[in-house]
C-alpha cells in the first residue's frame, strides 16, 4: 500500500488508487469534467492537473496511478501538491480554455444552477475573459426525443461516448472530426433508441445534452425534491422525484450501489408526462352503455352493495403491476372478509407461487451478485428490456472479463455476446444432460446464475420450466450457503410484494388465467381490478368490472364503476423489488381533483360495507400489515431467501418439457403499463424503435 | 565535416541500384547472422555506447528506450513498430531513406526486433508517402525472398514486416496515437503511463523508433560503437540527416556529422544563404515545432541537441529552415499555428482550443490588428498550452509562437504601430480599440 504525501499531510492508500482519488481522500478537491467514477479514464479535459514533485510537467491526476509515483531520491513518499500557483495558473488556463468557445449563455441554458462548468468556472476560474476572436458554433444533432442538443456548448468531455459504449453497449454516440472541429454525434444522426441514454443528460457536465421534454419548464432550485422509488420495472430504482406547483417536472436517479448505481432506464426517466395526461379524476358509473361522473358516495355504495351479493365463487380480484404493497393489504383483507378465493397479483399468468419458498419466486443472488457471477443462464427472459439498468450490470460485469452468458428463449440482442442454446425448454434437458457447449461453462463455473424469466413462467409448462431451472440450479452447485444462483427475473413493481403478501388464490380459488377463461364464458359475476391493465379487458363477459387505478386505459375502459386512485408519485407506498428489497415511495405531489390514495378507497368500502377496517390511517395500516407479514417492515433491507426451498423444489415431479419456442418477454418497451401509455414522450420513442427495427428487417 | 567513408546512407540520393543487389554490394546483409549471434544483450550494449539517440526529434537515447523492454516474454508478444509518418514541416530525411536506401532500414528493424524479443515489426508509413511505401515493400519482399527475413530465414530470428499506409493526420506521428491508428482506432494518444514498453500495440510490450535511429544500426554494429561514438561530441554522437530548406541556394538532404557548425553546413552543403549571410534573419534548426532562432546566435551554433537546446531550441528531426530578411516572420510562424490548429486531434483541451486561438490572434498580428498588450497574453496562452496535454503536440505548437514573441517582438509591436498609425485616418481602428 503506497504511501504518499499530499500538500503535507501523509496518506496510505489502496493500490491502484488514482492520484485524483488519494487527494480526494486526504480531503483536497480536484477539479474534474471528463473524469467519472464508473467510466472509463479520458484524461481529456486537463482539468485535474496537480503537481508531483520531481516530475517536469503537471501531471492529470485522475489517470495517474499511485503506483506509477516514484519515492524521493531518499525513499521518502512522492510530493503531491494540488494547491500551489502553478497548480492554480494550470487550472486558470484550462478553464480559460474551456470557455473560450463556450457560449456563456447560462440564462438561457437548462444546466443553469445545475452545471459543473458554472460551478468550477466560479470556483477555479478568472472573472475576465481574453478571447476577442469568433466563437466556434457546431450544428446541433438530432438525436431523439429524449435528449435536446446544443452542440455549442460541448466541451468534448466524451462522457456520453464512452457511457454509451461502456455501460449501455451501444455504440451510438462517438466523436468525429479533428481538433476544434471535432464533435459529438450519432453517427448517423438517428435517435438514440437505448434503454438507458437518458443517463448522458446527468453525465453531461454542460449544458450540451439536456433534457428535451423538460426544457425550458423550471429551474433547478424551483423544484421540491422529494426521494423515492421507481416503479416502470421491478428493479425498484431509487429516484428524485422533482416537481413544482403541483406537478412533476422531472425524474432524477438517486445513488444506490446496491441496486441502479447511479442509472435509470429511460422509460423511468421520461414517464413523467404520462402522470398528467389520461387521468381518472373522479368517479364513475356506466349507466346505458356510457361513464357518467358520480360522487364517492355514490359509487362506493353501489360497488360495496354488488360486492356483497355476489356469489364468492363467481368473483375476482385482480392486482396491476404499479400497486403498492398497502392497498395491495387492504384489498386482502376485503378479500377475506368477503370470503373470496378467486384472487391474484399475477395479472400476467405466471405460477409464481410462495408455497414453494420464497426463494422460488425471488432473485435470489441479488443485484450487487452479479458482480460475483461467472455464468449467467437466462431462460425466457430479457433483461435489456425487463430492467434495463440491471443488464448494464450484467454487461458490465460482461466487460471485465470471464463472464459468459447463455440464452434460452428468443434470440435478441442483449447488449453482450451471448451462447444462444435454444429457442425452447427443451434445452433445459440438454443442459441438465450436459449435450450442449455451454453445460462445461456452467459446470467450471464458481458463481452461476440461473435467470429465469416471465415468458417461461407462463401457461402450463411454468411450472415444469421452474422445476426445471431449480433442477439447474441444484446440479451446478449453485445452490450453497454462500451462493444462492436461483433467480427469477420480474417485470412488475408490485408483484414480489403480492406475492410476500400471499394475495393469491386461496384453497379452492383460481388464478389469472382460469378467471379470465371463465369471464369469457360469462362464469363471473364480478371482477375487481386494482390497476390491473395487462389483461385482455374486452374478453371479460358480463362481469361487473371495478377498476380502481390512476389512469384511464383499458382497464377503465372496460370498467362499470370506476374509482381513482394515486400514481407512484401522489402516494407513500412500499414496494419490494426482486431481490426482495422492501423500498418506499414517497408523495411528492398530490393526486388529481377528487382521486384518492388506494389503500384510503379501500377502507371507504369496507366502511360502505358497514364495518371499516381497523385503521384510519396509513401508519395503522402498515403496522397490521407488518404483523401478518414482518419482512415489509425491514425497509431498504432485503430478507434472504432459504436456498434449501430451491432444492426441494427440484426434487418435484416434472411432466415432459414443451418444445415450443417461448415467446419474446416484451413487445413494446416504451408501453408497458398505463402511465408509460399515457405519455407521449413513450408513444413517440416507440414510434420511432419501431419504424426503425421495420427499416431494419425490411418486415412488418 | 564527414568524410565519405564515414557515410551510413551512401545511396541518399538514389544514384545507384536501389534494389538488394546493389544494397549488399554497398554492405548492406553483410554478416548479419554474426552479429545476430552476438546476442541482444551484445546489441543493446553495442547501440547504448555507440551514444545513438532518437532520430525522431526528441532525442532520447536509442539503446535505453530497447533496455525498457521487459527481457523475457510473459505471454504476450513483443512489438516493434517503425515511424515512418514523417509529417514534420520542413523534415525529409526519412523519405529519401524509405527510397533510395530501404535495406538499411529493413536489416536495421531485424536487429532491433532481434534485440527486443519482437518477432513482429510494423512500419508505419506516412499516408502521402506512395512511392516510398512501393520502394520499402519492394526492398522487404526482396528479403523475403533471398530469405534473409520471414519465418525459418537464414539469420535463425523469426522476423516479419509489415508495411502500414496511414490516412495523412500528422498526430499519427505520435508513438501512442500511431499505435492507436495501428490498431484501427481514430488517432488520438493515449494517456501514459502505461508506456509502450509495457502497454503498446494489442496491450503488449511495445518499442517505437524513428527510421533513422533504425536505419542507423546496421552500420554501427559492422563499424562498432567506437567508431560512431567519435564522431561528433559527447552526447550528440554519430552522423546526422540533415534536411536543409528555405532561403538557402540549393536546398538538399545531407548526411554531415553530429554537431558540425551551422555556418559550415550551410555553406558546404546549400551554396550559402540567399544573397549573403548578411540576409539570414531567423533560422527554425528542426523542424517547425522548435523555436526559431536569430541569425546571429544561429551564427555561432553547432547543429547538435545540446547546443540548440541552450539556444532555446532544439535539434529535433534537423529540419533545418533558413530565412532571410525577406521573410515576414510573423506570417511564417502564423502559417506554423495554422498547422497545429489544423492537426491537433482535438482530444484534451489546451490543445484542442488553445491552437486555434494562438492562430488566430497571429493572423491578427501579421496585419498589425491587434494590441501591444495582446502579445503577452499570447505568449500567456502558449504557456498554457505547453506542458498541460497528453502528447507533446501542444507544446510543438506553443514553442514556435514563443520564438517568435521571445526573438521578435520589436517586429510584431512596429507592425502594430504601422496598422494604427495607418488606420487612423479611417477611423477603423479607434473603432476597435474602443470596442475593447
Amino acid at each position: 500500500m503506497p504511501n504518499l504525501n499530499i500538500n503535507g499531510t501523509e496518506i496510505e492508500v489502496d493500490d491502484g488508487t488514482t492520484v485524483l482519488q488519494a487527494c480526494e481522500m486526504a480531503g483536497y478537491e480536484i477539479p474534474r469534467f471528463c473524469y467519472h467514477e464508473r467510466l472509463s479514464i479520458a484524461g481529456n479535459c486537463r482539468m485535474c492537473l496537480v503537481e508531483v514533485k520531481g516530475m517536469p510537467k503537471p501531471i492529470a491526476s485522475c489517470a495517474m496511478n499511485v503506483n506509477d509515483l516514484r519515492p524521493g531520491p531518499e525513499g521518502e513518499p512522492p510530493e503531491i501538491l494540488t494547491v500551489t500557483e502553478p497548480v492554480k495558473n494550470a487550472r486558470e488556463g484550462v478553464m480559460e480554455f474551456l470557455l473560450i468557445n463556450h457560449p456563456l449563455d447560462c440564462p438561457i441554458c437548462d444546466q443553469g444552477g445545475e452545471c459543473d462548468l458554472q460551478d468550477q468556472a466560479m470556483a477555479y476560474g478568472v472573472d475576465t475573459g481574453r478571447y476577442h476572436e469568433n466563437k466556434r458554433a457546431v450544428e446541433d444533432k438530432n438525436i431523439g426525443p429524449l435528449i435536446k442538443t446544443e452542440m455549442t456548448r460541448c466541451i468534448h468531455c466524451t462522457r456520453c461516448v464512452r457511457f454509451m459504449t461502456e455501460i449501455a453497449g451501444v455504440e451510438e454516440l462517438g466523436l468525429i472530426g479533428r481538433g476544434e472541429d471535432a464533435e459529438i454525434t450519432t453517427y448517423l444522426e438517428r435517435g438514440i433508441t437505448c434503454e438507458l441514454s437518458g443517463n448522458v443528460i446527468d453525465l453531461c457536465p454542460v449544458g450540451a445534452l439536456t433534457s428535451k421534454p423538460f426544457a425550458f419548464t423550471a429551474r433547478p432550485w424551483e423544484l421540491t425534491k422529494t426521494e423515492s422509488i421507481d416503479v416502470m420495472d421491478a428493479l425498484g430504482s431509487n429516484i428524485r422525484v422533482d416537481s413544482r406547483s403541483g406537478e412533476v417536472m422531472r425524474i432524477m436517479p438517486r445513488y444506490n450501489d446496491a441496486v441502479n448505481e447511479e442509472w435509470l432506464s429511460d422509460k423511468s426517466r421520461f414517464i413523467w408526462d404520462g402522470l398528467r395526461s389520461k387521468r381518472l379524476d373522479r368517479p364513475y358509473i356506466r349507466e346505458d352503455e356510457a361513464l357518467r361522473e358520480a360522487s364517492w358516495q355514490e359509487a362506493l355504495n353501489l360497488v360495496s352493495s354488488t360486492m356483497t351479493s355476489i356469489v364468492p365463487r363467481k368473483a375476482a380480484m385482480l392486482v396491476g403491476d404499479l400497486a403498492s404493497a398497502e392497498e395491495i393489504f387492504a384489498l386482502k383483507l376485503l378479500a377475506e372478509r368477503l370470503e373470496w378465493k378467486n384472487l391474484d397479483c399475477r395479472q400476467d399468468g405466471t405460477i409464481l407461487d410462495p408455497q414453494y419458498g420464497r426463494a422460488s419466486v425471488l432473485f435470489n443472488s441479488t443485484i450487487e451478485g452479479i458482480d460475483q457471477a461467472d455464468a449467467i443462464l437466462l431462460i425466457g427472459a430479457n433483461p435489456r428490456l425487463e430492467a434495463p439498468v440491471l443488464n448494464a450490470r450484467i454487461r458490465g460485469r460482461w466487460a471485465l472479463g470471464q463472464l459468459q452468458v447463455g440464452v434460452i428463449g428468443a434470440q435478441e440482442d442483449l447488449t453482450y455476446d451471448t451462447h444462444y442454446i435454444g429457442a425452447s425448454a427443451e434445452s433445459l434437458n440438454q443442459l441438465e444432460q450436459g449435450n450442449v457447449a455451454f453445460a462445461r461453462v456452467l459446470n467450471q463455473a464458481k458463481n452461476p446464475m440461473i435467470i429465469i424469466g416471465k415468458s417461461a413462467l407462463q401457461g402450463a409448462e411454468g411450472m415444469t420450466n421452474l422445476i426445471m431451472a431449480a433442477r439447474l440450479a441444484r446440479h451446478y452447485n449453485a445452490l450453497r450457503e454462500d451462493w444462492n444462483g436461483f433467480n427469477v427475473l420480474h417485470s412488475a413493481a408490485s408483484r414480489v410484494a403480492g406475492l410476500e403478501l400471499g394475495f393469491l388464490p386461496t384453497e379452492t380459488g383460481i388464478g389469472t388465467n382460469e378467471i379470465l377463461n371463465q369471464a369469457k364464458l360469462d362464469q363471473m359475476d364480478f371482477i375487481y381490478l386494482l390497476g390491473a391493465d395487462e389483461i385482455d379487458t374486452s374478453a371479460l363477459g358480463n362481469a361487473f368490472v371495478v377498476y380502481q387505478g390512476s389512469h384511464g386505459d383499458k382497464g377503465a375502459v372496460r370498467a362499470d364503476v370506476i374509482l381513482p386512485g394515486c400514481a407512484y408519485t401522489e402516494k407513500s407506498g412500499t414496494y419490494v423489488n426482486l431481490e426482495g428489497r422492501v423500498q418506499q415511495t414517497n408523495r411528492a405531489i398530490f393526486p388529481p381533483h377528487q382521486a384518492k390514495e388506494d389503500w384510503a378507497i379501500l377502507r371507504a368500502l369496507s366502511g360502505a360495507m358497514g364495518k371499516p377496517f381497523g385503521f384510519s390511517n396509513l401508519n395503522e395500516l402498515r403496522a397490521q400489515m407488518y404483523t401478518s407479514s414482518p419482512m415489509l417492515a425491514k425497509i431498504n433491507q432485503i430478507e434472504r431467501a432459504d436456498f434449501n426451498e430451491i432444492i426441494a423444489l427440484a426434487d418435484q415431479d416434472i411432466t415432459g418439457l414443451s418444445n415450443a419456442a417461448l415467446s419474446p418477454c416484451v413487445e413494446n418497451f416504451y408501453l408497458t403499463n398505463p402511465i408509460a401509455r399515457a405519455s407521449k414522450v413513450m408513444n413517440e420513442m416507440s414510434a420511432i424503435k419501431y419504424a426503425q427495427q421495420e427499416q431494419a428487417t425490411g418486415t412488418k | 565535416m564527414l568524410q565519405d567513408k564515414d557515410r551510413i546512407f551512401t545511396n541518399l540520393y538514389g544514384l545507384q541500384d536501389v534494389g538488394l543487389a546493389g544494397a549488399k554490394k554497398r554492405g548492406s546483409w553483410d554478416s548479419t547472422k554474426y552479429f545476430i549471434d552476438q546476442g541482444r544483450d551484445w546489441i543493446i550494449d553495442e547501440v547504448k555506447a555507440s551514444g545513438l539517440r532518437g532520430r525522431g526529434g526528441a532525442g532520447f537515447p536509442t539503446g535505453l528506450k530497447w533496455s525498457f523492454m521487459p527481457k523475457g516474454s510473459d505471454g504476450r508478444p513483443h512489438y516493434l513498430i517503425i515511424n515512418a509518418d514523417e509529417s514534420e514541416p520542413g523534415t525529409c530525411k526519412d523519405r529519401d531513406i524509405l527510397r533510395n536506401d530501404p535495406h538499411h532500414l529493413v536489416e536495421g528493424a531485424l536487429f532491433a526486433s532481434f534485440a527486443m524479443g519482437a518477432h513482429t515489426c510494423y512500419i508505419y508509413v506516412r499516408g502521402e508517402f506512395i512511392r516510398e511505401r512501393e520502394a520499402l515493400q519492394r526492398a522487404i519482399d526482396e528479403a523475403y525472398e533471398a530469405r534473409l527475413i520471414g519465418k525459418d530465414n537464414i539469420h535463425g530470428w523469426d522476423f516479419d514486416c509489415y508495411v502500414h499506409h496511414g490516412a495523412g493526420a500528422y498526430i499519427c506521428g505520435e508513438e501512442t496515437a500511431l499505435i492507436e491508428s495501428l490498431e484501427g482506432k481514430k488517432g488520438q494518444p493515449r494517456l501514459k503511463p502505461p508506456f509502450p514498453a509495457n502497454v503498446g500495440l494489442y496491450g503488449a510490450p511495445t518499442t517505437v523508433n524513428n527510421v533513422e535511429s533504425i536505419a542507423v544500426v546496421p552500420t554501427i554494429l559492422r563499424r562498432g560503437s567506437d567508431w560512431f561514438g567519435g564522431l561528433g561530441k559527447p552526447n550528440n554522437t554519430g552522423t546526422k540527416l540533415f534536411c536543409i530548406s528555405g532561403h538557402v541556394n540549393t536546398p538538399c538532404t545531407v548526411e554531415e556529422e553530429m554537431a558540425i557548425p551551422f555556418k559550415e553546413l550551410i555553406d558546404k552543403h546549400c551554396g550559402g544563404v540567399r544573397a549573403g549571410w548578411d540576409n539570414l534573419l531567423a533560422v527554425i534548426p528542426g523542424g517547425s515545432s522548435v523555436p526559431c532562432v536569430p541569425a546571429d546566435q544561429m551564427l555561432e551554433a553547432t547543429m547538435d541537441f545540446d547546443c540548440l537546446s541552450g539556444l532555446q531550441s532544439g535539434l529535433g528531426t534537423a529540419a533545418v529552415i533558413v530565412m532571410d530578411k525577406s521573410t515576414d516572420m510573423i506570417a511564417a510562424i502564423a502559417r506554423l499555428a495554422y498547422f497545429y490548429k489544423h492537426e491537433s486531434c482535438g482530444q484534451c483541451t489546451p490543445c484542442r482550443e488553445g491552437t486555434g486561438w494562438m492562430w488566430r490572434v497571429l493572423e491578427r498580428m501579421v496585419k498589425g490588428r491587434a494590441t501591444k498588450k495582446e502579445i503577452d497574453m499570447l505568449f500567456e496562452v502558449s504557456k498554457q498550452v505547453e506542458g498541460h496535454t497528453i502528447c507533446a503536440l501542444g507544446d510543438a505548437a506553443a514553442w514556435p509562437v514563443q520564438g517568435l514573441i521571445r526573438h521578435f517582438r520589436p517586429v510584431i509591436e512596429q507592425r502594430i504601430d504601422q496598422y494604427t498609425a495607418q488606420s487612423d485616418r479611417h477611423g477603423a481602428v479607434r473603432d476597435y480599440q474602443a470596442a475593447e
